[in-house]
């Protein structure tokens, strides 16, 4: 009895989680592809269905259509609202990467004493609201914001620099909320590294720089990509910071879904935008999942 | 070890900190504005945070918003914990690798897509979206972070303790209450509030997923900036700031007290020991 219990307890262990996963994150994504197959209809759910049951499937398999795709490729907004979004995502990534990098080299170099304050004080911004943090720019890069007024004050520009509203404050928003999620990555693989590494090689001549480059980059490597990857995927699809920061022109695909399925209720176009959306992301999301497993691996 | 500390490492620190925290301190400061107008100052004033305890909209949404941390996050707790156990200690199980997928790629998932997937989910088995809807939207990201966290904690975990719990006659379920629970309860209660922070902060799935009557804080915040930036907005911020920010740091004194006092412990048997 004891033993049946214990059998039992341990099954649920896997299939507990494994149930919730599969029911609330695999088979949503099967109901989105289906969605983005229908036509939209004008009622409440706003789509046709394509299909009900499994009874039915085979007729109205027939009913199945690619209009939603077909409309994404021809509309060019979509395929420019895609790119930028690629593009403003790499370019913040970069951004990230170079100020996260020293940031976690100093934190790593820093007094063992002090270096759990200073992970600390990395972590803390990142508890506290994502949109808080957001809406803290919005006062300080406003025409009229602190920013300029302390600009004006220094003497450095005579004329309020319009920032509010460009890809330049969507590229603060993204690194600002970001930066945590580059900085522990590097950290983490920076202090592990053997510094006597890097006195071995100044001691046989090499100059620091030189030491940097072929010593302290290539270990941190796996630092470094996990850390783009965990910046580059969700800042794709991003939607509050270039919503609050990017203003209206601003396009990237993570708003053109908002508005697709909050302003004009196509859902079957918003899930086609979806798919289109995960289909770009699957080799960074793949990417980022095998690093995930070594690491873990590696911990053992 | 032998470390120097350079210069440049002390600037970059100084001003990567200085980047992080500005923003934040600017925000705080001018909550006490007198003023209406965020960006003049006209003298310290608290009459926002009373103008913020009369909006009753938003002390509403700040009711629905902790009953849904604190619901969801408990939930993805228990969770997360058993899909950390699976991963830790199930290396070869059918369907391991789809299992694993699924625990890391919420992780990265643009929000917006797994907004869109789950209410898509709720409308197709025809549930009233609400209150019960975004509950169960932020178990399962939230589960996902409590998972990770657990589970390098797990790896860092001795198992002979556990194997010496079970020759001594204690059954698999006892030995994980016994041993393995109070072992991993820092990354387990640090995952909880992770799950927390994470639900009071969400919008974009909250958005997608609620419906009348479970407007959550971060929804009632993000309609208002959209209309502008008022120092009521600022007080509410202020008080959430600080809110986490307590949490986080006493818990974190607290662990490292109970950290450094296993440890005496630890010695101290072992010393006796020998």
């Amino acid at each position: 009895m004891q033993k049946l219990l214990s059998a039992i307890a341990s099954r649920l262990v896997i299939i507990v989680p494994y149930a919730w996963l599969l029911i609330f994150f695999l088979i949503p994504f099967l109901i989105v592809f289906k969605i983005s197959l229908s036509t939209s209809a004008i009622s409440m759910p706003p789509y046709t269905p394509a299909f009900e049951g499994i009874g039915t499937w085979l007729e109205s398999a027939r009913k199945f259509t690619v209009d939603n795709y077909v409309w994404i490729t021809e509309d060019a907004l979509y395929a420019k609202a895609y790119l930028s979004s690629v593009i403003i995502a790499a370019v913040s990534t970069v951004l990230t990467l170079l100020l996260g990098f020293p940031l976690a080299y100093g934190m790593a170099r820093a007094p063992q004493s002090i270096r759990p304050t200073l992970l600390m004080l990395v972590i803390l911004p990142f508890w506290t609201s994502f949109l808080i943090r957001v809406y803290a720019w919005i006062g300080i890069l406003k025409p009229e914001g602190l920013l300029n007024q302390f600009l004006l004050w220094t003497g450095v520009i005579s004329e309020p620099l319009q920032i509010l509203n460009t890809h330049t404050a969507i590229f603060i928003g993204i690194v600002y909320s970001y930066l945590p999620f580059m900085v522990l990555p590097i950290y983490s693989t920076l202090e592990k590294m053997d510094y006597s590494l890097i006195e071995a090689a100044q001691d046989l001549g090499c100059p620091p720089i030189t030491a940097f480059w072929k010593i302290t980059l290539p270990l941190a490597i796996p630092g470094i990509l996990a850390g783009c990857l965990l910046v580059f995927i969700p800042a794709v699809g991003e939607f509050v910071i270039p919503d609050l920061l990017g203003g209206s022109r601003t396009l990237m695909i993570g708003k053109t879904l908002w508005s697709e399925f909050f302003n004009n209720r196509d859902w079957p176009l918003a899930s086609a935008v979806a798919i289109i959306l995960l289909l770009l992301l699957v080799v960074p999301i793949v990417l980022f999942q095998n690093a995930q497993a070594r690491a873990q691996e590696a911990g053992k | 070890m032998n470390t120097t500390w350079s210069r440049f490492n002390i600037a970059s620190v100084v001003l990567g900190f200085a980047f992080l925290y500005l923003p934040i301190v600017l925000l705080v400061i001018y909550s006490f504005n007198e003023s209406r107008l965020v960006t003049v100052w006209a003298g310290f004033s608290t009459k926002w945070y009373g103008e913020m305890l009369r909006n009753e909209g938003l002390m509403n949404a700040a009711w629905v918003t902790a009953r849904v941390g604190v619901l969801s996050a408990s939930i993805a707790t228990v969770l997360g914990t058993l899909a950390a156990l699976a991963l830790d200690r199930y290396t070869r199980f059918r369907g391991r690798l789809l299992f694993s997928g699924m625990v890391y790629a919420p992780l990265v998932m643009p929000e917006v897509i797994t907004g869109l997937s789950l209410l898509l989910l709720f409308v197709a088995v025809g549930m009233d979206r609400g209150f019960l809807t975004v509950t169960l939207a932020h178990v399962t990201f939230s589960m996902c972070f409590v998972a990770v966290v657990v589970q390098s904690r797990l790896v860092s975990f001795d198992r002979s303790l556990e194997e010496a719990a079970m020759d001594l006659g204690a059954t698999p379920v006892t030995t994980f209450f016994e041993v393995t629970l109070p072992n991993i309860l820092p990354a387990v209660v640090s995952g909880w509030m992770l799950a927390f922070t994470l639900s009071l902060d969400d919008l974009v799935i909250a958005s997608f997923t609620s419906g009348p009557g479970a407007t959550t804080l971060p929804m009632k915040i993000y309609s208002q900036v959209r209309l502008g930036v008022t120092p009521e907005i600022n007080a509410v911020c202020t008080v959430l700031i600080g809110l986490v920010s307590t949490g986080v740091i006493a818990a974190s004194i607290v662990g490292k007290r109970k950290e450094v006092q296993r440890r005496r412990e630890e010695q101290a048997a072992f010393a006796e020991g020998v």
